[in-house]
């Protein structure tokens, strides 16, 4: 831990302004860059002797549609050599392009593609940015928070035509998403702000009560 | 393809032995997406110059059934068993690695027995990893004896799986708290007598392929890998220490009980092919030592899961007494429990190599995000510039070496 501590103090004052922000949480050091700053940042980390990061071994965005700055992209590096771990963050949205890493680190290449594929992030000089994981023709980008978990289309074998056919998606069922929620519970920790909306809408109506009580005593009558 | 070529070679007799200024184009050909040696599903388009391969361009993705995607809308629990699916020959191995994302998420600590049987079945889980992979690698490059021999040995750690989770593959047994269930009273006594077994099996299939004239023909100085194109590839595992990086994270960021145990970690000298089958070779070994170890210093008495009702559920006797315990039992299995905002990386030594889970949560009963790093997705990346300046028949044998499997790579 105090060696994370003072590795984090030390990228940041070598790196100044490029650091805009660091912090440790979890036993895990973070470092938050922006776009332009990312190869600088990453090159650093690469060859500093302090940090030596001479692997890259991941690259993941995560969408937050609610976020001005909608994704975030995460970079994970690791130093055999100290046995530390680095977490460079980057937050851009659909038309940023990120400037690409492929020339820093070879592993970079794939998972850059499938950022694009999974998210539509652009990298800026990337050499070969096609889609990755998703078919042929795939449209939309499916790990956004607004993709549907059943997709758009589905594709089955047609025998009058004698070829794969797409369609688009029918459900016998609609999926249903359990949202097992419940916002009176004490088992979570702190409280949503949705919850808390949905717990305003869930506070009970005194007219129904009347009404009800109302619709009761004309029974009872 | 052999008419193909045919007609390529008759091309080239005609026009360039009389216009010597004709530009010789090279050939492409599709490797798969149904192929025996590319160990699932993988195609690969290819560049050759007559036999020789100029580019190799791997188009993936056949397997790929949206994990990440599908994770995001299931409680952890109901999150986990898509880990036995990723690579499904060493299924427990990636529970563990998500099992311990959540438990550093929760902040809870695992009861020392159920550490122990984590590391044994991870360990049984890199034996049937590793025979797999070795017997099929042989089975590519023309060996048939030594496939038939191991899948003799992972049928038995098979049974071990099915006696300790009921399930010969997918045993969703590694769970966040600890594991499912103790295990049943006589497996330690039958793993301990496959420990004596198998080491003959292990000498056997060496004395089939270590010093096999055919089997070093076509997998030394084949796909050399060097230290420091390794490390930018982003290789682990077995596949990084063939090329000579003595890194494991059991051993450096050693993780339950892997500290207390003692093992050598092997690695090889000229990253190529054949180290790694050796280093593979010798992993097992020394798997069977840490197998061994767990055995003799395994509690015999003692919890397998943490004993906290918000996060693992009661006992069946306790809940058929217990209202509490049945009100439990039912949050649990619907709503499950909540992770605390924020986000880990937490990896384990999988046989393939570092299998890492990114979760991001966000203080409800679901992943946020969870992105799964698989080893094999760094390796394969690789394929192109370890195939470059090879035979065609080389890829076979590079494919294996690597170790992959497309469950992991297309998740």
């Amino acid at each position: 831990m105090p060696n994370l501590i003072a590795l984090g103090d030390y990228i940041s004052s070598s790196l100044l302004e490029a650091v805009q922000d660091w912090h440790i949480k979890n036993k895990e050091l973070t470092l938050y860059t922006t776009c332009q700053m990312l190869p600088k940042v990453l090159v650093f980390l690469r060859d500093n002797k302090k940090c030596s990061c001479k692997q890259l071994m991941d690259i993941c965005g995560v969408d937050y549609p609610n976020r001005e700055i909608r994704f975030e992209i995460v970079y994970h590096l690791l130093s055999l050599k100290h046995n530390h771990r680095v977490r460079v963050v980057v937050h851009t949205d659909e038309k940023d392009p990120i400037p690409t890493v492929t020339e820093i680190f070879h592993s970079a290449d794939w998972w850059e593609r499938e950022v694009w594929d999974m998210f539509g992030i652009v990298f800026k000089r990337h050499p070969d940015l096609r889609r990755i994981l998703t078919d042929y023709n795939f449209k939309g980008h499916p790990l956004r928070k607004d993709f549907p978990l059943t997709g758009y289309t589905e594709v089955r074998y047609d025998e009058h035509q004698g070829k794969v056919v797409y369609e688009p998606v029918k459900l016998d069922q609609n999926f249903r998403s359990f949202d097992f929620l419940s916002p009176w519970e004490g088992m979570t920790t702190e409280m949503k702000d949705n919850i808390k909306q949905a717990q305003k809408k869930l506070i009970p109506d005194e007219n129904i009560f009347e009404k009800n009580s109302q619709n009761e005593q004309i029974k009872t009558k | 393809m052999e008419k193909k070529s045919k007609q390529y070679n008759e091309e080239i007799i005609t026009d360039t032995a009389y216009k010597s200024d004709k530009k010789i184009q090279n050939y492409t050909m599709n490797f798969g997406p149904q192929h025996p040696a590319a160990h699932g599903v993988l195609r690969m388009v290819m560049e050759l110059d007559g036999e020789i391969i100029e580019r190799a361009d791997p188009h993936i993705g056949f397997l790929h059934r949206g994990t990440e995607k599908l994770i995001e809308h299931k409680t952890y629990l109901q999150a986990l068993p898509y880990f036995d699916r990723l690579d499904y020959v060493s299924p427990m191995s990636q529970e563990h690695g998500f099992s311990r994302a959540v438990e550093q998420l929760l902040n809870i600590q695992v009861p020392l027995k159920a550490q122990y049987i984590r590391v044994l079945f991870s360990e049984i889980t890199r034996i049937l990893n590793h025979l797999l992979n070795i017997t099929t690698y042989a089975l590519d490059v023309g060996a048939m004896t030594p496939f038939l021999w191991g899948f003799e040995q992972r049928e038995i750690l098979m049974g071990f799986y099915e006696r300790v989770s009921g399930a010969r593959l997918h045993a969703a047994y590694i769970r966040p708290g600890g594991v499912y269930r103790d295990m049943p009273k006589g497996l330690a006594e039958d793993i301990g007598e496959f420990c004596n077994n198998f080491p003959k099996v292990l000498d056997d299939i060496e004395s089939l392929l270590t010093e096999n004239r055919i089997f070093k023909q076509r997998t030394v100085d084949i796909g050399i890998m060097s230290t420091d194109k390794a490390l930018s590839f982003g290789f682990s595992g077995p596949n990084l220490r063939a090329s000579g990086v003595p890194w494991d994270l059991r051993k450096s960021q050693p993780y339950e009980v892997y500290d207390k145990l003692s093992f050598e970690v092997p690695i090889g000298k000229k990253g190529d092919c054949y180290d790694r089958y050796l280093v593979r070779m010798e992993e097992m070994r020394q798997s069977l030592k840490l197998i061994e170890q767990c055995l003799n210093k395994m509690p015999i008495h003692g919890p397998v899961m943490l004993e906290n009702c918000k996060i693992t559920p009661p006992s069946r006797k306790e809940m058929k007494q217990s209202m509490e315990a049945m009100i439990h039992h039912f949050k649990l299995y619907t709503e499950g429990y909540h992770v605390p905002e924020g986000q880990i990386y937490s990896t384990v030594e999988s046989p393939k190599g570092e299998f890492g889970i990114y979760l991001v949560a966000d203080g409800t009963n679901r992943p946020y995000r969870c992105k799964i790093r698989s080893p094999g997705f760094a390796s394969l990346q690789a394929i192109n510039y370890l195939s470059k300046g090879h035979f065609l028949s080389d890829t076979v044998a590079i494919l294996g070496s690597l170790d992959i499997v497309f469950g992991e790579i297309d998740r």
